[in-house]
């Protein structure tokens, strides 16, 4: 155990870090001052592009060329490592300083056991001879948490799921007892459930070991579960530091302040969230629009539906996991299973669950992207899975539209915003003339908050909250009445994401329209919806009214589901 | 989420014009900044233009007959002992000039390659971008016959073709189409290179929200194929024609060496070898050499664009 | 593992009988192999007969199943350029274009995979940029012109080494080899070389290319981040995974260096498969012509096997189930 006195653990002092590149320096970390303690959790929380992560890289010294760090001192008890020979260095890392990374699906040799790679990282640094090493490398995945440890070790990483290779990666860096451990976003690539069992383990260790963990971050909830002190970063800088309990509660710095607001409350709904005015320009607030005279308002007149708008019956989807000649040999995976639901004329449907429930199966099986295995799908009454030809499919199919989750691949980088946007304007001849497309592109992106300026760009131009705008706009652009939101903010980040849903429930009230809102987060879900549907494993377990469904869940899965939530301590 | 520089919001600018945003990117930042490849572009367009214009250039037509004399036949170069100044890098056996049969050679050599390259471009885009996008079955088939093929090298399957051409085509007609022969040839040995590269990036594509964004639109497979994926897969595309039409080059020139390319009455670089190794032995190296040299500077400056297009479009391979 | 070699097996009996339609579709459809064997006074009646008698009125069917069986034997029937049976002319060949590719196969491995390695590894030291230029201009010399060269200086200027033939070879049963003779070998050596350049230098760029694609991968970076001796990491981690995907296209190199071998040889007038091949296209010699093809797809196809069992042997991932 190291020695209790005065000096930290580890100690960064005005670190700076520079990436210089042709268009200018880039500095991604300044005057950051850190210190940490034995066996205290340090969180570093931000959003993207923050310079979160390069802390830790400055700190393993593998930041890396032609990046550098320009400025600063890091010290471990006292001692200066940063500069050191390399060989110096590379006894540190590994021995003295170990870290975590987030894809726990690449960060593993493939090619090697289990074993092979902790006998190597053990006996690279400790004095110990191979059979120790093997006896201790099953020792340490027990710690880990790993059943069976004395026959998994022989297993190859592909043969793990990837929470169990997350705790392998940790059993790899712990193996040689370092005092201080680095975690970067180790839970962000997990679902929620394995994410909590992970952060447990790593709370455990710390606690057991007498550690110091520095675990970066973006998400409040993993801030508010396991660290003692919180540093806020913004833009490069440290804007914030202190006890996790009053930066959750009561922070002083007005971007922590908006960071901490725009997080979805889990435990009651909000109209709107708090614009973080603080963060980029939030945009114009969407104007009110007349229906009876604005382009969005005409032809609104879909007729009168009896019954739900949007009926799907025994929705069967299964895809081929191993293709063969032989039928026999072919296998397939149930992706959606006996699904059935209604979703009334005007309300908003959230479905959740966690990745690979089928929920955006579902939603890609409504849309027309698959073709269902089996089971109907009715809409404003007509039978969609019946149609034989595509043009009839489509005059539906116009008025039910998709946003996607991805804001980075779901627009064409080769087409600018207008061509975006005019695309289904065109293809479905909604406006009679090339300007009169013009214009309606140009009001809607001014609707959607990005003013007609855009128009002119292409979307590399734009960051992922204004791309998902466009993609709000593009979808719009076939007047539908339909919406279906396949995660639209889980790329985001939480300021942005506020945003967003903002806008989404502007436009749902302004245009009175239906929608799918698929999400694995339950905070957001409660914000959004009216009523939710529960997945897992392709099949629908329970649908509620989302207050309902919150305060009383039904199946062992939903309570499951809702223990797991992130829970802020937050000021009342 | 990770910390990678993401794209900053857009700049509070006027949108750039086409020409602004080309002289702002990254690709002509590269190329202005590597003298080496600056100088394989203005070799290349050099020989490009001096091939195209070989007429105006040349000193004299080699092939009209009126021109030449045989009494200036096998003259060294200029600059050596019995060496001619109207002929600078000498003449062959029948008094042509080295000089003007390299202009004349070039452009067969570059008319060949560009239209083979663009022929197996034609074949080898249509077919990886529908089998990228279909999937399954159609698939299944078009890249095993692509794998198959693969297994033989371009050359070898260029001399099949060359070889079965002969055979179907009466012999008093060889001469004439022996250049479209050839252009078949080559552009049926390379295809496969442009359909494995644009099936396994169309299979990248199709998967990327965007098409699926253009599927829910309702557009039909050809418009989403054409107009939002094939775009997207041209800059690989790009590159590899860049390098297969080096390639293109040294094909025709083997063929032509190996005597089954084109004729010795409209020879290429690759014919002009052929020629002149007969007299390697004898001393007169110039008529081989010229055209030898010739042929690798003007494939390595090609390779030199290919190299430097494929790193500048790929930055993390940089 | 059993199943998996038999589904391979399979494929390459696939693709065998793919080559061997296009094979038996070059007799079928190019030239006619009757005035191909006869005089120009041939009777028709005469002709007639010999059509019959070689089966040629059957249908299309069965003389491609009677093509198949003629091959599996060996037999290609008589070359109609040089009257004499293919797979005569072909086994007099064999050993020179084999040992001519397999000491080039050997020469472009041996160099290029170090090369690639080391350019990979070391990307901004001056070996790597000067290994770099030098592969840009191997890929960029035509195979016969670096054989001219080769000629010209140490041949026809220098007088050192031979400039065609194979030199004197010694029999061993039904194989020739030019291994065992002095001049046997220095014919050897410009040949060598000359196939050698053009696959060592996709041999090295290929290896870098790969290399630096791992080198950028998480594992490598988590390696460094364990503090992994850099021999190690580089030798340890990333060499044995950039060799998996380089040993397929290897496999497919040195398939190809045999075939390559046609312009060398053509070259240096080298007694061997490819000079054959050549002559026999200009001559639209088809028996030869097929009989070629379809040893170098059998060539090909025991590459691919051979690669394929490779690759089990060093990726866990297709040998241990999840």
């Amino acid at each position: 155990m190291p020695e209790r006195n005065n000096t930290p653990l580890l100690d960064i002092r005005d670190l700076k870090v520079e990436f210089p590149s042709r268009r200018g320096v880039l500095v991604a970390a300044q005057g950051v001052n850190l210190s940490l303690q034995p066996g205290e959790i340090l969180g570093v929380v931000g959003e993207s592009g923050a310079g979160k992560s390069t802390i830790a890289y400055a700190i393993m010294g593998l930041i890396e060329p032609p990046g550098r760090m320009a400025q600063g001192e890091i010290l471990l008890k006292g001692e200066r490592i940063d500069g050191l020979p390399r060989e110096k260095m590379r006894r540190i890392r590994g021995r003295r300083i170990g870290m975590i990374f987030q894809d726990p699906l690449t960060s593993l040799d493939p090619l090697q056991t289990v074993e092979a790679q902790l006998v190597e990282t053990m006996r690279t640094h400790l004095p110990i001879s191979e059979a120790e090493a093997r006896a201790r490398a099953v020792d340490l995945l027990d710690q880990v948490g790993i059943p069976n440890p004395a026959e998994r070790v022989k297993n190859y990483p592909h043969q793990f799921s990837g929470g169990m290779r997350q705790r392998v990666v940790i059993a790899l860096a712990i193996s040689c007892e370092p005092e201080v451990l680095l975690a970067d976003e180790p839970t962000t690539a997990l679902d929620v459930s394995i994410q909590a069992q992970i952060l447990e383990l790593l709370k455990k260790l710390v606690r057991e070991k007498g550690m110091g963990m520095i675990i970066i971050t973006h998400d409040m909830g993993v801030i508010a579960e396991v660290t003692d002190r919180v540093a806020v970063m913004y833009r490069s800088r440290l804007v914030e530091e202190g006890p996790s309990d009053k930066i959750l509660t009561r922070p002083d710095h007005p971007y922590s302040q908006s960071l901490i607001a725009a997080v979805p409350p889990p435990d009651r709904r909000i109209e709107r969230f708090p614009l973080v005015e603080y963060i980029e320009k939030a945009g114009d607030e969407s104007r009110k629009l007349d229906l009876a005279t604005h382009w969005l308002g005409q032809a609104r007149d879909f007729g009168q539906t009896d019954g739900p708008l949007l009926r799907i019956e025994d929705l069967t989807m299964r895809f081929m996991t191993k293709p063969s000649i032989l039928p026999s040999r072919r296998r397939y995976m149930t992706a959606v299973d006996h699904v059935s639901l209604d979703i009334r004329d005007g309300e908003v449907f959230g479905l959740v669950g966690e990745s690979g429930s089928g929920k955006s199966t579902v939603a890609r099986l409504i849309s027309g992207i698959y073709t269902p295995f089996a089971g109907r799908i009715h809409f404003a009454g007509e039978e969609l899975t019946a149609f034989k030809s595509r043009r009839e499919a489509n005059r539906l199919r116009r008025q039910m539209q998709m946003i996607f989750q991805d804001p980075y691949s779901s627009l064409n980088p080769r087409m600018k915003v207008r061509d975006i946007v005019a695309e289904p304007i065109r293809f479905h001849k909604l406006a009679s003339s090339g300007a009169e497309v013009r214009r309606i592109v140009d009001d809607l992106l001014d609707h959607v908050g990005l003013g007609a300026s855009a128009a002119l760009r292409y979307p590399h131009e734009f960051s992922g909250g204004q791309r998902q705008r466009i993609s709000i706009a593009r979808a719009l652009a076939t007047r539908p009445r339909f919406l279906i939101c396949d995660e639209p903010t889980s790329a985001l980040d939480v300021s942005i994401q506020a945003q967003i849903l903002n806008l989404l429930k502007d436009l749902q009230e302004e245009l009175g329209l239906t929608m799918l809102f698929i999400s694995h987060d339950l905070p957001v879900i409660r914000q959004m919806c009216g009523r939710v549907g529960v997945m897992q494993h392709g099949k629908l377990l329970e649908t509620a009214e989302t207050e309902e469904l919150f305060n009383n869940p039904q199946t062992d899965y939903t309570r499951h589901l809702l223990a797991l939530m992130p829970r802020m301590k937050r000021a009342a | 989420m990770s910390d990678a520089a993401r794209p900053s919001p857009a700049r509070e600018t006027e949108p750039k014009t086409a020409i602004g945003r080309f002289f702002d990117s990254d690709l002509w930042w590269s190329f202005s900044h590597s003298p080496l490849v600056i100088i394989a572009a203005i070799v290349t367009v050099v020989m490009i233009f001096s091939a195209v214009f070989a007429p105006l250039v040349a000193p004299c037509n080699p092939f009209d007959l009126a021109q030449l004399d045989l009494m200036d036949s096998l003259k060294p170069p200029a600059w050596l002992e019995g060496g001619d100044p109207r002929y600078i890098f000498g003449t062959d056996d029948q008094g042509r000039d080295i000089f003007s049969t390299i202009l004349y050679g070039a452009r067969i050599s570059l008319l060949v390659g560009f239209l083979s390259v663009i022929l197996a471009m034609l074949i080898g885009v249509t077919v990886g971008l529908i089998a990228g996008y279909t999937g399954g079955l159609t698939d299944t088939i078009l890249m095993r016959i692509a794998d198959v093929q693969l297994t033989f090298p371009a050359i070898l399957i260029a001399l099949l073709v060359d070889g079965v051409m002969r055979g179907l085509l009466p012999p008093e007609m060889h001469e004439e189409v022996a250049i479209y022969v050839l252009v078949l040839a080559i552009a049926l040995s390379s295809w496969v290179q442009y359909a494995r590269t644009v099936r396994s990036s169309a299979l990248v594509e199709r998967t990327k929200e965007y098409v699926q964004a253009a599927q829910v639109i309702g557009l039909p497979a050809p418009l989403i194929l054409f107009r939002h994926i094939l775009p997207n897969v041209m800059g690989p595309v790009l590159v590899i024609a860049t390098i297969q039409l080096a390639l293109a080059i040294i094909i025709e020139a083997t063929l032509s060496f190996l005597g089954v390319g084109v004729p010795p009455t409209s020879p290429s670089l690759g014919t002009l070898i052929r020629i002149g190794n007969d007299y390697l032995f004898s001393g007169e190296w110039w008529i081989t050499v010229f055209p030898g040299l010739a042929l690798i500077i003007l494939v390595l400056a090609v390779n030199l664009l290919g190299d430097w297009l494929r790193d500048a479009l790929n930055p993390k391979l940089r | 593992m059993l199943f998996f070699i038999a589904r391979r097996l399979a494929q390459s009996v696939l693709v065998m009988l793919t080559v061997a339609m296009i094979a038996f579709a070059l007799f079928q459809y190019v030239g006619d192999p009757i005035n191909n064997m006869v005089d120009q006074d041939t009777s028709l009646a005469d002709r007639e007969r010999l059509r019959q008698e070689l089966g040629l009125n059957d249908p299309v069917p069965v003389q491609f199943w009677r093509f198949v069986k003629n091959a599996a034997h060996g037999d290609f029937g008589v070359s109609y350029r040089l009257r004499k049976p293919v797979s005569e002319l072909i086994a007099e060949r064999f050993p020179a274009t084999m040992e001519l590719s397999l000491i080039s196969a050997l020469l472009a491995l041996g160099v290029g995979i170090p090369m690639g390695v080391y350019t990979a590894l070391h990307r901004e030291r001056l070996p790597s940029k000067l290994f770099m230029t030098l592969s840009l201009i191997g890929v960029s010399l035509p195979t016969f012109l670096i054989g001219i060269f080769l000629i010209l200086f140490f041949g026809v200027q220098l007088r050192w080494l031979p400039t065609f033939g194979r030199g004197d070879v010694v029999h061993i049963g039904w194989w020739s080899t030019g291994l065992l003779t002095k001049t046997g070998l220095q014919s050897l050596i410009m040949p060598a070389i000359t196939l050698a350049i053009f696959q060592m230098t996709l041999i090295v760029r290929l290896v870098r290319a790969e290399m630096l694609e791992v080198m950028r991968t998480d594992y490598i970076k988590f390696a460094r981040a364990r503090g992994l001796k850099t021999r190690a990491i580089h030798f340890g981690h990333a060499l044995k995974n950039t060799l998996v995907p380089v040993i397929t296209i290897i496999g497919l190199q040195v398939g190809s260096i045999i075939a390559f071998a046609i312009i060398t040889e053509s070259v240096f007038q080298w007694p061997g498969m490819g000079l054959l091949f050549v002559q026999a296209i200009s001559e639209v010699d088809i028996p030869v012509m097929a009989a070629y093809l379809m040893l170098i797809a059998l060539i090909f196809v025991v590459i691919n096997l051979i690669v394929d069992i490779l690759y089990f042997v060093i990726d866990p991932r297709l040998r241990v189930q999840s």
